[in-house]
């Protein structure tokens, strides 16, 4: 698994260049098909401020760009909270939601979903919930008298139990003409709401916490090691370690809110990220961005134009997740201890 | 005198000291050894001296200038702790993880500069294990994990290294290079050390001084007063002779056991 320098520069150019590729792929292809030379034309046009009144153009800047633009960011947020949460947890297993926050920020919608629908008051609560729920995870693995990995990770599994089971009281009350199919479509995942409110609500946190996790990244290579060994290299880790943990749950619970839980994209883009760059999370967070963004991006192509309606997105990233992590399972052997 | 240790009391629970009044001296260029039986508090000291787990009374002091009982302790004075070789969670490559050894002088937000590579990358050359620099630490033997591990410490640029039973789980072969090592760089770099050990003659070979630690007692002195039979036998349990072997105009200290009493 180990590139030589040459082989890395390839790997990251190589990155880029898909990024690019498949965020521009994604404006053309879909149900709507609008070509390669058009879509150029309509986005310089765009950014020249022209006025356009074409349905291409609405296709493009209002539905597909800034679906796209959030594709980008929700894959690229959960994948490197995913990849952090791996280091300071010292677990390559966990995923960015083993602190309750998806269950927590899914019972928030649910209940906003019951009370009035799908509107505002779901996106709100679901955040508002997300945060909470990590807070009483938080609070609850400081009951036991320490602050053990251990004890946050089980707390977790106590607090995501719990919400659980609320989500399926209020799936078991909810009206199941009109409100059951909306809370069962959201819980699912799903970009199909995507617009530029939307992405100015999410934006701002998911970038602020990717940008505050990679400035740390190689604190997290520390932090993995242990707090005894973090404290006998200089470094006390738990300050650090909780402002990671705040801008990775962050992260989850803003990606949650719009889109509803998507699954396993925290979990297996860092593992392939890790063959492509190595362990070291200097260059493991930076890569986890670019290629959790270019997963959701054709994740989310194939959800909306694979058939007439449109898939639910955590439904892919499942079956697309569960057999990759299948194949790692098999063929990493003694890496994972 | 590099470092001294005033009146230290540790427990691990609040009504019982696991250590008593300890009180050592270590003087430059010194090698000092702790031997004791197992769970009697040989790691609990060096985890104290390095500033892992807080003094609960007494303190350390470098250069005669109090760490007072913080934490930030070891950040100032350079000590390079070496743990006991144990697992990863992650597989990182040995460079990776010798680079790590300069966390202390890279910023909160900074990434390892060229200079940092280049001090780890003498600290890989200090040890010898270039050639298995771009090595997963996950595919190492003991023996050169050990390495790696003490090739980290160094690259912190400490004035003391503290090494916890860096002989055991090792056969005698590696044993031996790595006690050789260790008396290499305390004569070259001028480093002072202190080492737990398990092995009574390893200490009779390198150390000046010994911390011999016992259930409710200690004794602190110039090995060769410290490990006598008579101790060994209050100490361990263990009748032992401890046997002259000249060997090329030196005297090799043999340690045999003979019986328990």
């Amino acid at each position: 698994m180990i590139c030589k320098q040459k082989n890395l520069k390839f790997v990251w150019l190589a990155m880029l260049l898909i990024l690019a590729g498949t965020f521009f792929g994604s404006l053309f292809g879909g149900r709507y098909f609008i070509s390669p030379g058009e879509v150029g034309k309509i986005l310089i046009a765009g950014l020249l401020g022209g006025e356009q009144d074409s349905i291409a153009a609405s296709v493009v800047w209002n539905l597909r760009l800034p679906r796209t633009l959030l594709n980008a960011l929700v894959g690229a947020g959960l994948a490197v909270a995913g990849a952090s949460f791996q280091g300071v947890f010292k677990n390559p297993l966990v995923s960015p939601d083993v602190l309750g926050v998806s269950s927590g920020a899914a019972f928030g919608a649910a209940f906003g979903i019951l009370l009035s629908g799908v509107n505002q008051l779901a996106t709100v609560l679901a955040l508002v919930f997300g945060i909470l729920s990590v807070f009483m995870t938080y609070t609850l693995s400081k009951l036991r008298g320490e602050s053990s990995t251990l004890s946050l990770v089980l707390s977790g599994m106590i607090i995501s139990a719990v919400f659980s089971a609320l989500i399926s009281l209020i799936k078991y009350v909810a009206d199941p003409y009109d409100k059951l199919p909306a809370i069962t479509y959201w819980l699912m995942g799903s970009f199909a709401n995507s617009s530029y409110s939307n992405l100015k609500l999410v934006g701002v946190p998911i970038l602020l916490g990717i940008v505050v996790l990679l400035l740390l990244r190689w604190r997290i290579n520390i932090l993995s090691l242990g707090d005894e060994e973090a404290y006998s290299l200089g470094v006390n880790p738990v300050r650090t370690r909780l402002v990671i943990i705040v801008m990775a749950t962050f992260i989850t619970a803003a990606c949650v809110t719009v889109t509803g839980v998507i699954g396993w994209v925290g979990l297996v883009i860092p593992h392939i990220c890790r063959m492509l760059v190595g362990e070291d999370h200097k260059s493991l967070l930076p890569a986890a961005c670019i290629v959790g963004a270019i997963f959701m991006i054709i994740v989310d192509m194939i959800a909306r134009t694979a058939t007439a309606a449109e898939i639910p997105i955590g439904i892919l990233t499942a079956l697309v997740g569960a057999p990759f992590f299948a194949i790692l399972f098999k063929t990493s052997k003694g890496a994972w201890q | 005198m590099i470092l001294e240790v005033k009146n230290g009391y540790f427990g691990y629970t609040k009504d019982n000291n696991l250590l008593q009044d300890i009180c050592f001296t270590l003087g430059e260029k010194e090698i000092m050894t702790v031997l004791g039986q197992n769970g009697i508090g040989k790691t609990t000291i060096l985890k104290c001296v390095t500033g892992i787990l807080k003094w609960r009374q007494g303190q350390t002091l470098i250069n005669g200038k109090s760490m007072g009982s913080s934490r930030e302790a070891s950040k100032q004075i350079s000590i390079g702790y070496v743990p006991q070789a144990q697992g990863l969670s992650f597989p990182y490559t040995v460079r990776e993880l010798v680079i790590m050894g300069r966390a202390r002088h890279i910023g909160l937000f900074s990434v390892p500069s060229g200079k940092d590579k280049k001090i780890a990358d003498q600290a890989i050359d200090e040890v010898g294990i270039r050639s298995i620099r771009d090595k997963l630490c996950t595919q190492l033997s003991g023996g050169q994990l050990q390495l790696v591990f003490i090739a980290r410490a160094l690259a912190s640029e400490p004035k003391v290294l503290v090494l916890d039973e860096p002989e055991s789980h090792l056969d005698f072969r590696n044993q031996f290079m790595i006690i050789n090592l260790i008396m290499r760089l305390v004569r070259e770099r001028g480093l002072s050390c202190i080492i737990n050990t398990h092995y009574p003659e390893h200490a009779l070979r390198l150390s000046d001084t010994t911390l011999l630690l016992g259930q409710n007692s200690y004794l602190f002195g110039r090995t060769k007063e410290i490990i006598t039979e008579k101790r060994v036998e209050e100490y361990f349990g263990i009748k032992a002779k401890i046997l002259p072997v000249s060997y090329k105009g030196e005297e090799i200290k043999a340690f045999v056991v003979l019986d328990n009493t």
